[in-house]
């Protein structure tokens, strides 16, 4: 793999950037050097935040030597190697409701598909993903990468508002929303789990290289 | 009790200097749009960085002190009257248990900060009292305060102006825009487009979240969507149409849209200060022009 270029994002951010490309052994490489990272707890580190590509560390200025960080994260991302997948962990298992009232969306993704609601429920539930990252919402896991031939892009204009555990898709990512949100992403279906507790020790229900199947209810 | 809502103002939240250490779990940041004022008035109580305060939006309130108080106001200009007396901005005062603190006219900038020595008491969330209203986490429910709520303030702190000394500091209060501000900003990696060389005009669906703005096209192809990444308060985000959106306290930890330029962290209480209608523009600098502004910066709220 080559190496990651580290670029400034402002005077209080800077992103390890990896090849822009979903693929797991990226992510897994982000997941990897993310957590090498956190462990460190590097002077005014406020934030470690992996996403499908790269890592980005938010820091207070005002207690960070920015130039000491960046050979600091140099060093760090030269070291990050990808652990072997996680491929024989076991899947987190969702229930989904698909359709309906709870999938407003499901008719519109099974004709760019050009197949019918259930070979499209079909090709949603029986695919195993990743988590690739959080964000957007707490508790929004993205996961990818969803069958090419229901992989709708987002709605041209998003709705107003999709109810807490509407299941979506956006190209090749899927995910839950997690809390009532404005969105624009395809509604197929929606799942009663709770993905995100501020009470909880870890409140996100999902982390990043998680691995989810989607089960038909 | 302490502080009893009479009338709530256009959009009043508990806030502090932000919920961090959760972005990767989908969480975003909030807290005070303007640190720099929000830090100063907690200053001129004896309150720390961290403590609570309100922020005011444009439209100011009119509180009923429960208890005795000491306060401070910092940020935007406005004419504040205690009990009808005028009360002066940027230095403590006491507040009499009945007494009615009013916000009158706005003359400049766009939010304010009521520090109450001790600090605003609500449960903190994740680690923080900031409110973020797009997910009704944190402040007062999660929301923005309303006509009869009764905020709570932490008790047991001394009364009667005790820290009258600190206004002897020379704190300088920050020099609000007028119509508009320059922003100096960090260029993207993949360069700013037109957002440096242009005028832009922040647009009325702007908020907390973010100021969408009006002006030239950024790039002159659409760059589309990228695969998403975290993103900093500050960044500004050009979506396909190519009109920018500048990423305030209350944005989301990730986007997908490239990232034109970020606002240094020196200028962004200057950005909290801006409203609806007014100019912005963005002039590019170094890494240390933006180190040095922060010192500067500091040193005016941190006087040592």
């Amino acid at each position: 793999m080559t190496s990651p270029q580290i670029v400034a994002i402002g005077d209080a951010c800077l992103a390890i950037i990896f090849e822009q490309q979903i693929d797991p052994r990226v992510n897994a490489r982000c997941v990897a050097l993310a957590s090498d990272l956190e462990q460190r707890r590097l002077p005014g580190v406020r934030d470690v935040v992996p996403a499908y590509h790269t890592v980005s560390i938010h820091f207070d200025p005002r207690h960070a030597d920015r130039s000491h960080l960046h050979r600091e994260l140099e060093r760090a991302a030269a070291h990050a190697v990808a652990p072997a997948l996680e491929a024989e962990r076991q899947p987190i298992e969702i229930g989904v409701t698909y359709g309906g009232k709870d999938g407003p969306d499901l008719a519109s993704v099974a004709a760019f598909a050009g197949c019918s609601e259930e070979d499209a429920i079909r090709l949603h539930s029986e695919t195993v993903y990743r988590v690739y990252m959080l964000g957007f919402l707490p508790g929004f896991a993205h996961l990818a990468s969803v069958d090419p031939r229901i992989a709708m892009p987002r709605l041209d204009a998003p709705r107003l508002q999709v109810p807490a555990g509407s299941v979506g898709i956006a190209g090749a990512q899927t995910g839950i929303y997690p809390c009532d949100s404005p969105g624009g992403w395809r509604i197929i279906g929606r799942s009663s789990v709770k993905l995100f507790d501020a009470t909880r020790e870890q409140p996100s229900m999902l982390k990043v290289g998680d691995r989810v199947r989607f089960v038909a209810a | 009790m302490a502080l009893k809502i009479i009338r709530p103002g256009m959009f009043t939240t508990v806030q502090d200097s932000g919920r961090w250490g959760f972005q990767a779990q989908g969480v975003g940041v909030s807290g005070a749009m303007d640190l720099f004022s929000h830090r100063l008035a907690n200053a001129l109580v004896g309150n720390s960085d961290e403590d609570a305060t309100l922020e005011v939006t444009l439209l100011g309130p009119e509180i009923e002190f429960q208890l005795n108080s000491t306060v401070a106001v910092a940020g935007a200009e406005f004419r504040l009257t205690l009990d009808g007396g005028v009360a002066q901005m940027h230095q403590a005062f006491d507040v009499p248990a009945g007494a009615r603190l009013k916000f009158g006219e706005r003359t400049k900038g766009a939010r304010a900060y009521l520090a109450v020595a001790g600090g605003i008491d609500v449960p903190a969330v994740l680690g923080s009292r900031a409110t973020h209203v797009v997910t009704g986490m944190g402040g007062f429910d999660g929301r923005a305060l309303r006509a009869g709520d009764i905020v709570k303030k932490q008790t047991g702190v001394a009364f009667g102006n005790t820290f009258g000394k600190k206004t002897e500091k020379t704190y300088r209060p920050l020099l609000l825009p007028d119509g508009g501000a320059k922003l100096r900003v960090i260029v993207g990696p993949t360069g700013a487009g037109l957002l440096t060389t242009r005028r832009y005009t922040i647009l009325p669906q702007s908020n907390r979240v973010g100021y969408r703005l009006d002006g030239p096209a950024v790039f002159e192809r659409s760059t589309g969507e990228m695969i998403s990444t975290a993103v900093p308060t500050g960044a500004v985000q050009v979506p396909p149409t190519g009109q920018p959106i500048l990423l305030m306290a209350d944005h989301a930890p990730t986007g997908g849209y490239t990232i034109a330029a970020t606002v240094i962290t020196a200028d962004l209480p200057l950005a909290g200060q801006l409203a609806p209608g007014d100019w912005v523009e963005f002039q590019g600098c170094t890494l240390e022009d933006a180190d040095a502004a922060l010192r500067d910066r500091e040193a005016a709220v941190d006087p040592h």
